[in-house]
């Protein structure tokens, strides 16, 4: 039976499995594929090569470094290492590596990040070499116990066939003989028209214990002697921990301590986590909010506003031509601004992670997007060296880019530091959540294009305004102050370029950094450009009197790929025939994550505010679809989330505080407004895109301009409910 | 101390009557499936059966849940068998991340007892639990799956 394997909650077990490992590594260390010496997976199984374990009973268990969060990869990821390895798939599990392992081993397995739809772009191919270089080895192994030369034999389903005589081995059988031998240097992976199981829809290896209550998440991890914590940030970003007074809640059933953590949170420690949250909202805190409790979304917006002049400071993401004086000197322009707020991940499951800590040893379990970052995390906030620390992943609720951050790692170890010995389980609340999140940036943007006397574009100008995500999260990546990621989808080249051809063109981005602490949001700028550059390419189509369609196809001669996947929806939503009385359409598309990607809705509208959905058709050229089934749930997803932000989304800010609080202040889609996805994959080949994030990025332009196409009215801000417009 | 009948088992917890029965079914009759999504009835996460009702048990007390007859995830399969919604979960491959599919199981579950072949109106209106990943379209797919088999 197909599984993955949880990592086990006894904790025993831990110390004694990574032991086992550690002593086989010892020797293995200096030979990055296994090498001479038989390196052994925890139950004994030899490894062969560090991406694949072979059991004697012919199983196979696949290692998967990147995380698995919902979005599919953990099962694409297998795919790709069985398709090369030749295994029987139904004999297929999975198991992650643990950071701690990887470190020790040189990063044997590579990158653990799982963001920016990378999980497979950007391992396949190393991936597919570890299930290559075990068949090798396999069939080697195979062929030295026969004494025939290896190029005689063939491997298919875990089965070894020595062609001129017809003899069988298994994986199983020769494992032991397989793991002894040297790698080969370098192995051919298949051509993509050989491939039999990259490209098929096979059934998830996660899904069963998902259905019964047994999957393990980070908040249902039971460890010996365990307590709970629960914890208040400054509410106010930037803010710190005045005082609190201990005493009120020290006699409340269960509450076992109070602890500072770091300069701006405290948390109240109890034997249950209900005791820990009803102590922690009796206790007195008093807060140094600071000066951000003066910033208010009118006060950032008014900001943000200032960076639309031209006269201010702007960095240069895309250009060519004069597009200033192409405008002004143009027959007819438009105007418009358009604006995006913030956006919490709101994953499923609120924020947690379990730490326990002893002056020998720091462990953490945690549902994460970056296993090396939770790593790092922990090592500096034990102050333990690496060799002394290590992390558990666990299936995490959500992700959506909000666990790829560590703040709630940093939190349970300092809480466990104050207990030693003690496993501490923090979890926040969801109001602790909302108020805590790693917001989609907030931008406006201002957007001018010009016709020449025949309404042909001549310029356009696009002015963004706004919150950068790597000035705050990875400053190490700006180039010269520019964030070069804020320009996704409208960057010259590149996995997020451009789609249409402007003679004179200019994308520039003010940078303007409120307190609020952005983060990477399913997505990520896409999102925002694609709403603008989408709207406002249908508000210049409508000034030029052109079918938003054909008005675009004009512009993206010099952009195949962009316009395939645009051709694919509108053929597929029926561009070309009049939509049902009533109806009406739009259409958007975008490329980002090396993915090219379009959207088409078909929507009604009563009472003039009363949004249905009626069709939905998204179309993704990813260049190779490894598991069309998780593509097309990943597609339909993306959807829901990113018209989520649309109509219900959006964070405010007063007094410096995040306003909205949970599910009833900041909604989120049901069933009954979600329509079915109509997805078209035409994978084109020759490179790998993503899958996760793109599609989100058409979802609210297409949504917008039938809403135009209805209504005659153009939104140019987010989320609809401040617009009094709702689903019907 | 209450006493509990979840999943035909007795509990005696040492549990405050006041206590959400979401937090007495994970953290003191030990049962995790159930998950933590809201804490205010808006999500869905922690649904569970009282008296075969489909219930937010965020919202419920401990002592409104004495005497009455509590399922969770845990107890939605017999013995021998996964319950038909769970068979159908796993065929189609409905979760995503999973941590609000618990949840759903539990709603359509009891959707599908008090009306075995529902309408898309039927649906829309008794499952209006929260999925982030969004699963709907699976969702909806295996209910009418189960119906019409």
């Amino acid at each position: 039976m197909n599984k993955h394997v949880s990592p086990r909650m006894n904790r025993r077990a831990f110390v004694i499995g990574t032991a086992a490992v550690g002593a086989g590594l010892a020797i293995g260390l200096d030979i990055p594929f296994g090498g001479p010496a038989i390196v052994r997976a925890a139950d004994g199984s030899p490894e062969i090569g560090a991406w694949v374990v072979v059991r004697p009973d012919d199983t196979v268990v696949i290692r998967i470094a990147r995380s698995e969060m919902g979005q599919g990869s953990l099962t694409g990821l297998a795919q790709l290492v069985a398709e090369e390895l030749e295994c029987d798939w139904s004999k297929v599990s999975t198991e992650y590596p643990t950071p701690g392992q990887s470190v020790a081993r040189k990063r044997v397995w590579g990158d653990f990040s799982t963001g920016g739809s990378r999980g497979i772009r950007s391992s396949h191919d190393y991936v597919r070499k570890g299930g290559a270089t075990a068949r090798v080895m396999l069939i080697q192994a195979a062929a030295e116990a026969w004494k025939v030369p290896a190029s005689e034999c063939t491997a298919a389903n875990s089965v070894i066939t020595h062609t001129p005589s017809g003899k069988t081995t298994t994986y199983g059988k020769v494992a032991e003989a397989a793991a002894k031998l040297t790698p080969p240097a370098d192995v051919k992976l298949k051509d993509p028209k050989d491939w039999k199981l990259i490209g098929k829809g096979v059934k998830r290896l996660d899904t069963a214990d998902k259905t019964t209550g047994t999957m393990i998440y980070g908040i249902d991890v039971k460890l010996p002697g365990m307590l709970n914590a629960a914890i208040k940030d400054c509410p106010v970003f930037g803010g710190k921990l005045k005082s609190f007074d201990e005493a009120k809640v020290t006699g409340m059933k269960g509450v076992k301590k109070v602890v500072k953590v770091g300069d701006t949170a405290v948390a109240v420690v109890a034997d249950t986590w209900w005791h820990a949250k009803t102590a922690l909202e009796a206790l007195p805190i008093v807060w140094d909010e600071g000066d951000n409790a003066k910033v208010s979304s009118e006060s950032i917006a008014k900001w943000l506003a200032e960076g639309l002049d031209n006269a201010q400071p702007a960095y240069v993401g895309n250009k060519n031509g004069d597009a200033k004086a192409a405008i002004a000197g143009a027959a007819k322009k438009i105007e418009a601004i358009y604006s995006y707020p913030y956006q919490n991940h709101a994953t499923m499951e609120p924020m947690n992670a379990t730490a326990v800590y002893t002056a020998d040893k720091c462990e953490v379990w945690c549902g994460t997007q970056n296993g090396e970052a939770v790593f790092a995390a922990v090592l500096e906030a034990s102050g333990l060296p690496a060799e002394k620390c290590d992390v558990y992943k666990v299936m995490p609720g959500g992700g959506f880019g909000r666990r790829g951050q560590t703040d709630y790692v940093r939190q349970a170890v300092t809480i466990a530091k104050e207990m030693p010995g003690t496993p501490i389980k923090l979890l926040w609340s969801r109001e602790e959540d909302m108020a805590h999140g790693r917001y989609h940036p907030i931008t406006q943007c201002k957007m001018t294009g010009a016709f020449d006397a025949d309404n042909n574009l001549v310029a356009l100008h696009y002015r963004l305004s706004g919150q950068s995500i790597l000035f705050s999260l990875r400053p190490e990546a700006l180039q010269n102050g520019m964030d070069p990621a804020a320009f996704q989808g409208v960057a010259q080249s590149g996995e997020a370029a451009f789609g249409y051809s402007v003679p004179n063109l200019l994308v520039e981005h003010a940078m303007r950094n409120p307190h609020v602490p952005p983060g990477f949001w399913r997505g990520v700028n896409v999102n925002h450009n694609a709403i603008y550059m989408e709207c406002f390419m249908d508000e210049l189509a409508q000034a030029a009197g052109q079918d938003p369609l054909e008005f675009r196809r004009k512009l993206m001669g010099n952009h195949p790929k962009h316009l395939a996947v645009l051709n694919a929806v509108a053929e597929k939503i029926g561009w070309s025939t009049p939509a049902p009385q009533g109806v009406y359409r739009g259409i958007a598309q975008v490329m980002g994550y090396g993915s090219y990607v379009a959207g088409a809705a078909e929507i009604s509208v009563s009472d003039g505010n009363k949004i249905k959905v009626h069709r939905i058709v998204a179309s993704t050229d990813p260049g190779y679809v490894v598991n069309p089934a998780q593509v097309e749930r990943q597609i339909a997803g993306s959807f829901v989330y990113g018209l989520s932000a649309l109509f219900y989304g959006g964070c405010t800010v007063k007094d410096g505080k995040i306003e909205q609080t949970n599910f009833d202040t900041y909604n989120s889609m049901r069933i009954n407004e979600m329509p079915k996805v109509e997805s078209v994959m035409v994978p084109s080949g020759g490179f790998w895109g993503g899958v996760g994030e793109p599609t989100i990025g058409v979802a609210a332009p297409a949504v917008l301009n039938a809403y135009f196409a209805a209504t005659g009215k153009r939104i140019r801000s987010v989320p609809l409910r401040d617009q009094n417009i709702t689903f019907a | 101390m209450a006493n509990l009948t979840i999943n035909e088992k007795t509990f005696t917890l040492d549990v405050e009557p006041d206590t959400p029965l979401l937090w007495a079914i994970r953290e003191n009759a030990g049962l995790t499936g159930t998950k933590y999504g809201c804490g205010i009835a808006q999500c869905g996460a922690c649904t569970v059966h009282i008296d075969g009702v489909a219930t937010r048990s965020c919202g419920v007390s401990v002592s409104e849940a004495v005497g009455k007859k509590i399922t969770t995830i845990e107890g939605l399969a017999s013995a021998s068998s996964l319950h038909k919604v769970q068979e159908a979960w796993i065929a189609q491959d409905v979760p995503q991340c999973g941590y609000c599919q618990s949840g759903m199981i539990m709603a359509v579950a009891a959707l599908l007892t008090e009306k075995p072949k529902p309408t898309d109106a039927d649906i829309d209106e008794a499952i209006t639990n929260i999925c982030r990943c969004g699963t709907f379209q699976q969702v909806r797919e295996a209910i009418h799956t189960i119906a019409s088999a």
